[in-house]
């Protein structure tokens, strides 16, 4: 069993990476990006054979590693094998 | 002799490099990354260290496709001279100019600190003034200074005499201990030390003054 | 737009979120006490807007209104023939000779740095740095003083690896070579961590750039990053102390670009050179209202905001929120009318928001309108100048009695104590994280006692440093603060610097209890006392107050930064120490355990008075080494483990060995102040002890340096394992990766 974990920043938290992206965007002549967002994506192997139980672990896992949760956000995916 | 050094918003050793290009006799003159060709009578470009973009998506990835890089790709592929030092480095290799990338350094941290050197060859307008196999210590300061590229592309670039210089204690897990790399007609030259923060007896270390001496030298034998 | 009566506006049925009714809890949540508010009615006449209670919050608080300590900042020396501009200002101003000033600041940001460590002392770095540039100085130097919890404790780590890679990857991108600083540990700071944040820019003597707005009618300008959400109510967290309901603090937390500020720089750097600023201020705690009441407020002028106009990007921002928000890479400006296209255009160069909202009125007013509605109608110079102040009554330390017996410990074992304690370790696993060399200008890498950077072009240098003791200032808060400007002066010295003027960051505990508030009072005392004889007067400084944790303060930790300058870098002592040089201890003989390193950090105990301070001898002592500069090879300063840890330290730099005579314990580790190993070349040693004899000072060789071992007195150790012990302590503690 996999989880993909998608770490964003919170609404409203400034993302200076996203803002540069877009600019650079829109001098390389694409026209029509609004805000860009960067994120990350975490892919996780689990050994855990059972979905709901899986999630859980993942949700401990974000809040004490894989995710400031100060400023960030998270969404699991669980993908069965 | 003129140098044309870029400076990308966030670049923030431009002005180090306009020094040390001008104390190995250099006319040094900035250029904007926005211009779309170089100053008249261009030598030597130079793509100084710093924080392009703020090393945002991925370092140097912007600046590479600045609209000064077209002209700086042209003039590289027509013969000129193209030093890029760290972040210089990093858009170098961003804009195809030389192989390969620079990654995370291994130790995951921004390390700066003296580091030893091996030149790996004298056969280069930048490393004319050591001979293969000397060394020296150079400062470092990065984040991504790691090179990584596939086995034949390293495999050649040893094999061809393009690996500028070796670490001799690598700070940041480069493949094969490499720290600046040459390109196949080896007139652009990419290193993450920083040569021209070594040019200057105050600063406790003329290490880098033989690249700068070595280039000029090197373009005044050259025929106009 | 025409003004609205505010009476009627107290309830606003606006385009926007309602806005809240005033009630005794709302007024309790932005910290204002009950008299304050009282006093807010009373000039007011009526109950404040919403967002007038938030402008109130965030003037009057703790962080903008020094309310606590300003009756006694008042008392510190600011004035000297060297200093062209004191506090008060973004940053204080020192001449340096040859038409150029050197402006520097220090300032904590350690509230947001225990929430977010690693954005907190990021923007705390972005902040100050700011500070310098909106002066119209390029930054040239950066250090930063930490102070962290016990090693142990769970959240350390954390803290101290955020903070770290915090405060490089700002600096570093920027491009502010950071050359010096401090970092210690103690259960003290479990709850709370200090960051402190200096910067150093070059500016010329005749084209500084002040807060103060001039003329009516002037264009108030927007500049930089655009305006979120970011730390709104932050201004007032940083003055409250840390309660179990961190968690509901922490949407305020800002993230700082340093890719923006740079940008910033330049741009503001180019808009000075084209004479179109008439004055500017940095958007920090509280930004925009802090900004706009400081610069009409100095100007004698009102200001007239219209928040339609602010660059924001995110949807539907309040009044409040814009005035409270605290985005980073921000500035107000009163510009030039004739010079604003010029402005705009080099803004636009460097992709940043440039956008006029505002006006200087005639009136004592400010006065914010958004959305066709008055949000806020104040009289503007009550804001500072009605700001309350507090005398708030303080109990003196207890004086300590002598320190007891200590427990029998050989030189070499003493030594290694310190070596393998945090406080005392080689700190490159910290600075090698900063880009220490950018600028090709840096003479004097850290971790050498002072910093040297060159002025860019010139053959002057400056000296930097940063110091405190908080054990001593715990035991004595008068001799403490003292002290700290003695080691300052000292390190300054050291280098061949002749001492210019400080900045200094006052963190301390909740002053209303008496306790805390007396040592508030004593290290500013202490402080000021020896800066005034010592000549360097104090030209900025911030304070940070409430740094407790369920009743527990931090130590209290005055650092002091300190400037010193090198007329020509050719005149540097430079060092390392050679092999063959004589070591010679200039000042007493030592022989003061009390409230020592070697004690604390062998046995746990912290008891005893610290070592008094003799400003006079420190003065003698500092201009011997001044003027005998040119015979001194190597120099270091004795403060923590005294003697024999600077023989140490200055041995491990020079890659050498050192042999000092037989002592006592008290000899080797005593923290006697006033004092300074030097290295002296054989050929210069017997001129050099004349000298001292005609300056009454006392100096005589005690070792010489060579070999591969430590030697005190008949005790020896290798260098290789010594500095082995030495350098592994905090890749072990915090990861060598």
């Amino acid at each position: 069993m996999r989880a993909r974990v998608e770490v964003m920043l919170k609404a409203g938290v400034l993302d200076p990476q996203g803002e540069a992206v877009r600019h650079a965007l829109g001098g390389l002549g694409f026209e029509g990006v609004g805000a860009v967002r960067q994120g990350k994506l975490i892919e996780l192997d689990l050994t855990a054979t059972d979905a709901g139980d899986a999630r859980a672990e993942v949700v401990k896992m974000c809040e004490a590693l894989l995710v400031n949760t100060v400023i960030e956000r998270y969404r699991i995916e669980i993908v069965e094998d | 002799m003129k140098a044309a050094i870029v400076t990308f918003p966030g670049s923030n050793c431009d002005r180090d490099l306009r020094v040390a290009f001008a104390a190995a006799g250099f006319e040094a003159v900035p250029l904007w990354h926005k211009e779309t060709s170089l100053p008249p009578g261009t030598d030597v470009v130079g793509l100084p260290g710093g924080f392009s973009h703020g090393d945002y998506l991925r370092c140097g990835a912007i600046a590479a496709r600045a609209p000064v890089m077209g002209a700086v790709a042209a003039f590289a592929r027509s013969g000129g001279h193209v030093l890029g030092i760290c972040n210089g480095f990093q858009v170098l290799c961003e804009a195809g100019l030389l192989p390969g990338t620079l990654m995370r350094n291994a130790g995951l941290r921004f390390v700066c600190r003296e580091v030893g050197l091996a030149v790996g060859t004298s056969a280069s307008p930048f490393t004319a003034g050591w001979r293969q196999g000397a060394r020296l210590s150079l400062p470092v300061a990065h984040h991504d200074g790691n090179f990584a590229a596939d086995d034949d592309v390293l495999e050649r670039l040893f094999a061809e005499e393009r690996v500028a210089f070796t670490y001799t204690d690598n700070p940041n897990g480069s493949a094969r201990d490499i720290a600046g790399v040459l390109s196949a007609n080896r007139r652009v030259l990419g290193m993450m030390p920083h040569p021209e923060r070594a040019t200057d007896a105050a600063l406790c270390s003329t290490a880098g003054a033989p690249l700068f001496a070595g280039l000029a030298a090197a373009l005044a034998g050259q025929p106009a | 737009m025409p003004d609205r009566d505010m009476t009627a506006d107290t309830a606003p049925q606006d385009r926007l979120a309602p806005e809240p009714a005033i009630t005794p809890d709302l007024v309790a949540a932005h910290g204002l006490k009950p008299d304050e508010y009282e006093r807010v009615l009373a000039l007011l006449g009526r109950e404040p807007t919403f967002t007038e209670l938030g402008i109130f919050s965030a003037m009057w608080n703790e962080h903008c209104s020094y309310k606590s300590s300003r009756r006694w900042l008042r008392t510190l020396p600011t004035e000297g023939p060297q200093v062209i501009q004191g506090p008060g200002e973004n940053a204080g101003v020192v001449d340096i000779g040859d038409g150029l000033a050197v402006v520097f600041k220090m300032e904590s940001h350690n509230h947001p740095s225990y929430i977010e460590p690693y954005q907190g002392a990021a923007t705390g770095v972005g902040g100050i740095l700011r500070d310098v540039f909106t002066m119209g100085a390029r930054p040239m130097a950066a250090m930063n003083a930490l102070s962290f919890g016990a090693p142990e404790h769970p959240r350390t780590r954390h803290l101290v690896q955020g903070v770290v890679a915090g405060i490089g990857g700002y600096g570093n991108a920027f491009g502010v070579p950071n050359v010096g600083g401090e970092m210690r540990f103690h259960p003290a700071y479990d709850g709370n961590c200090l960051v402190n944040a200096f910067a150093a820019g070059i500016a010329r003597s005749d084209r500084i750039f002040y807060s103060a707005a001039s003329g009516v009618g002037m264009p108030v300008v927007y500049l930089g990053a655009r305006t979120g959400r970011d730390g709104v109510g932050g201004a007032t967290m940083a003055s409250a102390e840390f309660d179990e309901g961190l968690e509901e603090k922490r949407p305020t937390v800002q993230v700082g670009d340093p890719f923006t500020e740079k940008r910033l720089l330049e741009a503001c750097l180019e808009l000075m050179e084209a004479e179109a600023v008439i004055s500017i201020q940095d958007m920090g705690a509280a930004g925009l209202t802090c900004s706009a009441v400081e610069m009409g407020d100095k100007g004698g002028l009102g200001i007239r905001l219209e928040l339609d106009r602010v660059p924001v990007r995110e949807e539907a921002m309040s009044a409040y929120e814009m005035m409270l928000s605290e985005s980073q890479e921000r500035m107000l400006m009163v510009l030039r009318p004739e010079k604003e296209a010029e402005a705009r255009e080099i803004f636009a160069r460097w992709d940043l928001d440039f956008a006029v909202i505002g006006e200087t009125i005639a009136e004592d007013r400010f006065l914010v309108l958004h959305g066709n509605r008055v949000k806020a109608d104040l009289p503007l110079r009550a804001l500072s100048g009605e700001a309350p102040e507090y005398d708030r009554p303080w109990v003196a330390s207890p004086p300590r009695t002598p320190l007891g017996p200590l427990p029998d410990i050989g030189p070499i074992e003493a030594l290694q104590v310190l070596l393998a304690h945090p406080d005392h370790a080689h700190k490159g696993w910290v600075w090698e994280q900063y880009d220490w060399a950018v600028g090709a200008d840096t003479l004097r890498r850290p971790g050498l006692g002072a910093g040297v950077v060159r002025v860019h072009g010139t053959r002057k240098a400056l000296a930097f440093t940063s110091d405190v003791t908080p054990r001593y200032v715990l035991a004595c808060p008068e001799t403490g603060g003292a002290q700290a400007v003695a080691e300052a002066f000292r390190n300054l010295c050291a280098v061949g610097a002749r001492p210019l003027a400080t900045t200094d960051n006052l963190n301390f505990g909740n002053p209303e209890r008496p306790e805390i508030m007396g040592q508030l009072v004593g290290a500013i005392r202490g402080s000021g006392a020896a800066c005034r004889a010592l000549d360097m007067p104090i030209v900025s400084g911030n304070v940070s107050l409430y740094n407790e944790t369920a009743g527990r303060a931090i130590l209290p930790t005055p650092t002091i930064g300190a400037v010193g300058l090198i007329a020509d870098h050719a005149d540097m002592i430079t060092g390392p120490a050679r092999a063959g040089d004589v070591a010679v201890l200039l000042g007493r003989d030592g022989g003061h355990m009390g409230a020592s390193a070697l004690i604390w950090a062998a046995w746990g105990r912290e008891d005893g008075p610290p070592p008094p301070v003799d400003l006079e001898e420190e003065a003698r002592n500092g201009a011997f080494v001044l003027a005998q500069a040119g015979a001194i090879r190597a120099a270091s300063d004795l403060s923590d483990g005294g003697l024999a840890l600077a023989g140490f330290e200055m041995a491990a730099a020079a890659g050498t060995g050192l042999a000092l005579e037989a002592g006592d314990t008290a000899w080797f580790f005593g923290e006697d102040q006033g004092r300074y190993l030097l290295a002296i070349e054989e050929g210069a040693l017997a001129s050099l002890l004349a000298a001292a004899q005609e300056a009454g000072v006392p100096a005589r060789p005690v070792g010489r340096f060579g070999g591969e071992a430590l030697r005190l007195g008949t005790a020896q150790a290798h260098m290789a394992a010594l500095t082995a012990l030495w350098r592994g302590v905090l890749p072990g503690l915090f990861g060598s990766g």
